[in-house]
């Protein structure tokens, strides 16, 4: 059934896809946390009427300026990518994702673009309370920008709200209000956003450590640092809540994900929780994957409990996924795979009726795919009708599990590490803890590893799924030439290095001079 | 009423005009995003990223009945 498809378009066709959200992710995450950070630092300076919270303001508010040039436009990219490479997953999808882009590309449009020019240069010319509103409308309009494309993935994780038509092959909107409140969506929302003040918080950090370090700017980076320290402590906890809600959820609706990411290969009652492991996608003589893993740290009972709020509950693994398990009522993958080819016969079967004018059997069809009995026990799989080998709907087990493991431990380094901040500044010592400044200054790439390993969780442990349970992956690239996406790849590749490269440089540049008194009037 | 139009349309104006002249490192970010912008949209959209079905085909017709095609040959 996947032997008409092109591995190598589908291959360089993910590669791309990657390489440009990937990129594009550099950027976004630290526009969405300095808005706020800047909005705080701001609103402490209308208060307080201080120049010196001016000056802070305004040397933060360059460094969100470059970063936003740079990143602006970025994520246009994907969408390019979704109509060449990717038609017929676009199809598909439908209006499920043009009304959501729509809606994020009129907010980002005049949201963000009518704000950020009062912000920028309004200084002097707007009222303290006027430029103020404005910083703090850019900082939700970057947000609420990416509520919507979060919204989007969520429905591709969790497709809820839609009815799918056979006549046109697309799925369509019947309910908004339930793809935009899906669990997932929201959840996927929170986690994503406060991950990105986490982020946007050791940035400044670690810029302002630099400082110390250097010995200049002193009042300017403990100014700096108690904003983001407070702001990145606050968000590094929401994270975790955030993050062990997004986990049930994925236990719940995406069994196989949570599996691959906890590393469990045969599920069980009052699974453990593994902090420590090293896994593989070996399998054993009975084709069963191995649930031997080396080097394991186990924490008895957690994992039952953090999936389903009892310690004693059955967590499937992924041989159980895979072979079924009667008696936890989990239905075979091989039974699945039977259920989808049902599914697409039966669209096969009604576009051959509508062809040949035989309005019966056409009749008979539709009304079939209208039966909530045909959509529930067969069409709700319709993508496995696409698969041969039950193998085939698990996704790189060891890619998926040390992505989540770096993320959460990096989580929890950054919650212990705004601690110390907070403390060293309130007894006053910061600036003699040398080594704790170098820490910080270290500390500044993590957060960017822990939030792209998070996207390699997310996108990589849905696999082979583009729409869960709905479209494989292989099944929703367009049919091109693959070497025209290899070009495409790599001319990417050095568009996006050389913006990356010119970011760095310039921003480098800016914090080199550090801030000046009263700040730039403009950027 | 077209006095009060144009004072406004006079500030928002001067508002963006003063704003772009004083810029220090915004001009050359600036820049930055119009050859971005270019090479997006100029190069890559215009050259390696046409619409697959809208290229191909005409019609919604066309285009459903192609990606029923793929989905269940």
């Amino acid at each position: 059934m996947l032997d008409h498809f092109d591995y190598t378009l589908v291959n360089w066709s993910r590669a791309q896809f990657a390489l440009t959200a990937m990129y594009h992710w550099l950027f976004v995450p630290l526009t969405l946390g300095l808005g706020f950070i800047i909005a705080f630092m701001e609103t402490i300076y209308v208060k307080t009427k201080n120049p010196e919270w001016k000056k802070i303001t305004k040397f933060w508010m360059t460094i969100f300026g470059i970063n936003f040039a740079i990143g602006v436009a970025t994520g246009i990219i994907l969408e390019f990518e979704f109509g060449t490479n990717w038609s017929n997953y676009s199809w598909f999808v439908g209006d499920i994702f043009g009304a959501p882009l729509a809606i994020e590309g009129i907010m980002a449009f005049f949201l963000e673009s009518t704000f950020i020019a009062v912000m920028f240069f309004g200084w002097n010319k707007v009222s303290p309370k006027y430029h103020l509103l404005s910083t703090w409308l850019v900082a939700f309009g970057a947000n609420l920008s990416a509520l919507w494309i979060l919204v989007a993935n969520g429905w591709m994780q969790f497709p809820a709200g839609m009815h799918f038509n056979p006549d046109t092959a697309r799925n369509e909107m019947i309910n908004f209000w339930e793809v935009l409140f899906s669990p997932v969506a929201i959840n996927k929302f929170l986690h994503t956003i406060t991950s990105s003040y986490v982020l946007a918080s050791v940035f400044v950090v670690g810029i302002s450590a630099w400082y110390l370090l250097k010995k200049r700017e002193t009042s300017f980076a403990i100014k700096s640092m108690v904003v983001a320290g407070v702001f990145g402590l606050l968000a590094s906890i929401f994270t975790a809540f955030s993050g062990d809600t997004s986990a049930r959820l994925v236990a719940q609706k995406q069994p196989m994900k949570f599996a691959a990411f906890e590393g469990l290969y045969n599920g069980s009652s009052g699974a453990p929780l593994m902090a420590f492991g090293i896994v593989s996608n070996e399998k054993d003589s009975s084709q069963n994957y191995l649930p031997d893993v080396k080097l394991k740290i186990e924490v008895p009972n957690l994992l039952s409990y953090m999936a389903y709020l009892d310690p004693n509950a059955f967590v499937p693994g992924i041989n159980d996924l895979i072979n079924g398990n009667l008696q936890q009522g989990i239905m075979s993958a091989t039974e699945k795979i039977e259920r989808g080819k049902v599914a697409r016969v039966a669209l096969r079967e009604l576009k051959d009726a509508k062809k040949k004018g035989d309005t019966v059997q056409y009749a008979s069809l539709k009304k079939k795919f209208n039966d909530p009995i045909f959509q529930n026990n067969y069409f709700k799989y319709f993508g496995y009708g696409f698969l041969n080998d039950t193998n085939s709907l698990v996704p790189n087990v060891p890619l998926t599990f040390y992505s989540f493991h770096i993320m959460v431990a990096f989580g929890f380094y950054f919650i212990f590490l705004f601690i110390v901040l907070l403390r060293y500044i309130y007894k006053g010592t910061l600036v003699q803890k040398r080594k704790f400044l170098r820490l910080l200054l270290f500390t500044l790439p993590l957060p960017y590893i822990a939030s792209q390993a998070g996207w390699i969780v997310a996108e990589v442990g849905r696999q082979p799924w583009v729409i869960q349970d709905y479209l494989p992956t292989v099944a929703a690239v367009s049919q091109i030439n693959a070497s025209a996406v290899q070009i495409t790849f790599w001319l990417f590749f050095v568009v996006f290095t050389a913006l990356l490269i010119a970011e760095i440089k310039i921003m480098t540049t800016q914090i080199k001079l550090g801030p000046k008194e009263g700040g730039n009037e403009h950027v | 009423m077209f006095d009060l139009f144009m004072e406004t349309f006079r500030k928002i104006f001067y508002f963006y005009y003063d704003g772009f002249k004083g810029m220090t490192v915004g001009k050359k970010l600036w820049l930055i995003i119009l050859i971005k912008l270019f090479i997006m949209f100029a190069v890559l959209k215009l050259f390696f990223f046409p619409d697959f079905l809208n290229s191909k085909f005409k019609t919604d017709k066309e285009r459903s009945d192609y990606v029923i095609e793929q989905l269940t040959h």
